[in-house]
């Protein structure tokens, strides 16, 4: 395999957390690891997915490769060279990102030309002279006219505010865009059309994306690779549809079979449990051994001391997971007499 | 609930209708003029059977939950039409009326829990409230009840939780409290206002199959909306699709979300990427729902449909029956099957 364009290895970001005074007295920990050593590729011009439940630690991560939040460990190497903690301002163009929440992303006392115009000035893209014709060409790109310069955000729907927002992540011509649930905040019919225009985005500029989801039809819809994270951590990463074909994490497995299907048997499926049981722990709560084993089906007694590593299938390096059992063709049976017992639903 | 049964596959069991919602109107006064939330919206609802109420936000499907149950905003209005439960129609109800109903008879059930619980009551008394109240329990008997509530609801150690407070739940437990309060006193059929948007797939999924073992072991109705629907496959037995504050497809949910008569059910099914069938390209419905205040005239969905012809812009479109027990409101539905081709059956 050639070098990957972005390589991060053993990142971990953590937060502080509650009152000092409070903690104290209550013996509560209050170091939320959200980040907690997670080894990534990103080859040139792939879509890779990030998918997890809230809390998982996604966006953090995300954050952290953005360089707009600082990261505990780790580290990120962009085109073979470590980026530094304090990024250069032309180390930080190059990964640029898009946000949840498009009312809340853009400034709303400023017009998109505005908006645009501020980071070419900044960042020095293009000549002076050349930035409005710059801009109305990027916004034909994701599919708004040059009447958009004049406007303010509050002109614009939801699904054309994202699209502002992208504009505005593609201005500085990054290598990487990171996509942090660039549609659940969009009405159905217009998430597609947003969905689209990323597909188009990629093939026409060749960029590489990082697209953060908890919908995993998007993520089959544009992904060509897929990371699962739980609790901080990879738990299991393969190309798209080997991951949807062939699951091998049990969380994976749980996390795919609780998707709801437009083809569904109401009926039929009544009497399954639930895909997984329970809530996830709090990431300040971190199970010792392996971190999912409180939800998991396969729990055995050397899972509650022993943290299963990210291994590669045997004869398919591409697909990893992070299970004792995953590729011992174990998942499916479990021997019965040796289930350690799983501690309830708490959270 | 052999009736329930029957009534719910039929769809319109007449000894098991627990609920029929007929031609309702709502306005709302704005400073831009009367916005015409939900236009002549007729629902039917079988005792045990669980009703999807589908569409884009804006559509009007919160307000006709709302006006269902009497908690419209106070610049909202219902303006005609009848709320039948058990043959007793709701609307021209006083408040202290509807409040005799609002718990034993219907109750509702929101998207945010945090933000429908009290903050600074304990769980465990938020539910034995509605027992009290409306039972007439003692405190003792309404606390045994609240118990027994959580306990069905899938609250782990109960004796503790109860006297927890809203905060010290997860997004997934406050849902089941809400759950445990909307059941508290046997209703026959309860509202659910997006009660799984909010949450993560995996809790999702744990509360659908919780709604969908309490509708087939009580026999309580639902109606669900929500604008996601791979969940109303999930969990209904019929759905009803609305566009700017209409019914404009109605029917067994198989049929209408897998083989869809109107060309905006369309529209969703195909914008949506679905996790089993991956397309070459989404196909996004162009344009954006109509303003409610002048819509347009016709049908509603003319000026984004792709089918349209001359008589969609002028001629009312009151939902059909058609054959096999389903409605339109389509002038010309025909064309969604050939439109269909692309599509792989299961």
């Amino acid at each position: 395999m050639t070098e990957p364009l972005l390589s991060v290895s053993d990142m971990a970001v953590s937060f502080t957390v509650g009152s000092r005074l409070a903690a104290s007295i209550k013996h509560e920990q209050r170091l939320l690891r959200a980040v907690d050593g997670v080894d990534l590729d990103l080859a040139k011009g792939e879509a890779l997915a990030l998918v997890g439940e809230s809390g998982s630690g996604k966006s953090t991560f995300a954050l952290a490769l953005a360089g707009l939040r600082p990261a505990d460990r780790g580290q990120i190497k962009f085109d073979g060279r470590v980026l530094p903690s304090r990024r250069s301002s032309a180390d930080q163009q190059r990964i640029q990102m898009v946000f949840q929440d498009p009312y809340s992303s853009l400034n709303p006392r400023l017009t998109v030309g505005g908006m645009l115009r501020e980071l070419i000035r900044v960042h020095h893209i293009v000549p002076q002279g050349q930035a409005d014709s710059y801009c109305k060409e990027l916004l034909r790109l994701v599919g708004l006219d040059g009447e958009a310069m004049r406007a303010y955000p509050r002109q614009f729907s939801g699904g054309q505010r994202q699209r502002v927002a992208i504009a505005r992540a593609l201005v500085l011509k990054p290598d990487v865009l990171v996509a942090d649930e660039p549609v659940s905040a969009l009405d159905v019919s217009v998430q597609a059309t947003i969905l689209n225009l990323l597909a188009d985005l990629r093939a026409e500029l060749g960029l590489t994306l990082l697209l953060i989801s908890h919908n995993l039809a998007v993520v089959r819809h544009l992904c060509d690779r897929v990371a699962v994270m739980y609790l901080g951590r990879i738990v299991e990463v393969a190309p798209t549809e080997q991951l949807f074909a062939d699951p091998r994490h049990p969380y994976t497995k749980g996390l795919l079979a609780a998707i709801p299907r437009l083809t569904a048997d109401p009926v039929r499926e009544a009497d399954e449990g639930p895909a997984v049981v329970g809530d996830p722990p709090s990431a300040l709560r971190i199970p010792v051994g392996c971190r999912f084993r409180t939800r998991c089906p396969i729990a055995q007694q050397r899972c509650e001391f022993d943290d299963p590593l990210l291994t590669a299938a045997p004869g398919s390096p591409a697909h990893r997971a992070a299970c004792h059992f995953a590729f011992e063709g174990a998942i499916d049976a479990p021997p019965a007499g040796q289930r350690a017992a799983v501690p309830g639903k708490g959270d | 609930m052999t009736i329930g049964g029957a009534g719910a596959l039929s769809g319109a069991g007449t000894g098991g209708t627990v609920l029929e919602v007929r031609d309702l109107r709502v306005r709302i006064a704005a400073r831009h003029g009367t916005v015409r939330a939900v236009d002549g919206v007729s629902l039917e609802v079988a005792r045990g059977e669980a009703v999807g109420l589908v569409g884009e936000s804006g559509s009007g499907k919160s307000m006709t939950l709302r006006a269902i149950i009497g908690v419209l905003p106070p610049e909202a209005k219902v303006t005609s039409g009848q709320v039948l439960l058990d043959g007793v129609d709701l609307v021209p109800l006083s408040n202290s009326d509807l409040n005799r109903i609002r718990g034993p008879k219907i109750s509702m059930i929101f998207q945010e829990p945090m933000s429908a619980l009290n903050p600074v009551m304990r769980v465990g008394y938020q539910i034995a409230e509605g027992p009290r109240v409306h039972l007439g329990y003692s405190k003792a008997q309404a606390a045994e009840r609240a118990l027994e509530l959580m306990r069905r609801v899938g609250i782990p150690d109960p004796e503790r939780r109860f006297r927890a407070y809203p905060h010290e739940f997860s997004g997934g437990m406050r849902q089941r409290v809400m759950i445990a309060i909307a059941l508290s006193c046997e209703p026959e059929i309860i509202l659910c206002d997006e009660p799984t948007t909010a949450l993560d797939v995996t809790i999702q999924d744990q509360i659908l199959r919780l709604l969908a073992s309490l509708c087939r072991e009580s026999g309580v109705s639902l109606i669900f909306v929500t604008h996601d629907l791979p969940v109303v496959a999930q969990l209904c037995q019929r759905v009803a699709v609305m566009y700017g504050g209409e019914l404009v497809e109605r029917g067994h949910v198989h049929d209408v979300l897998l083989d869809p008569r109107h060309p905006y059910t369309l529209g969703l099914v195909r914008s949506a990427p679905d996790v089993e069938y991956v397309r070459e390209s989404l196909v996004p419905i162009p344009g954006s729902p109509p303003s409610l205040v002048s819509p347009p005239s016709g049908c509603r969905f003319h000026p984004r449909c792709a089918f349209v012809e001359q008589d969609c812009r002028v001629q009312p479109t009151p939902l059909r029956e058609l054959p096999g027990g389903r409605y339109t409101a389509c002038l010309h539905y025909e064309r969604c099957e050939e439109a269909l081709a692309d599509r792989i059956r299961p």
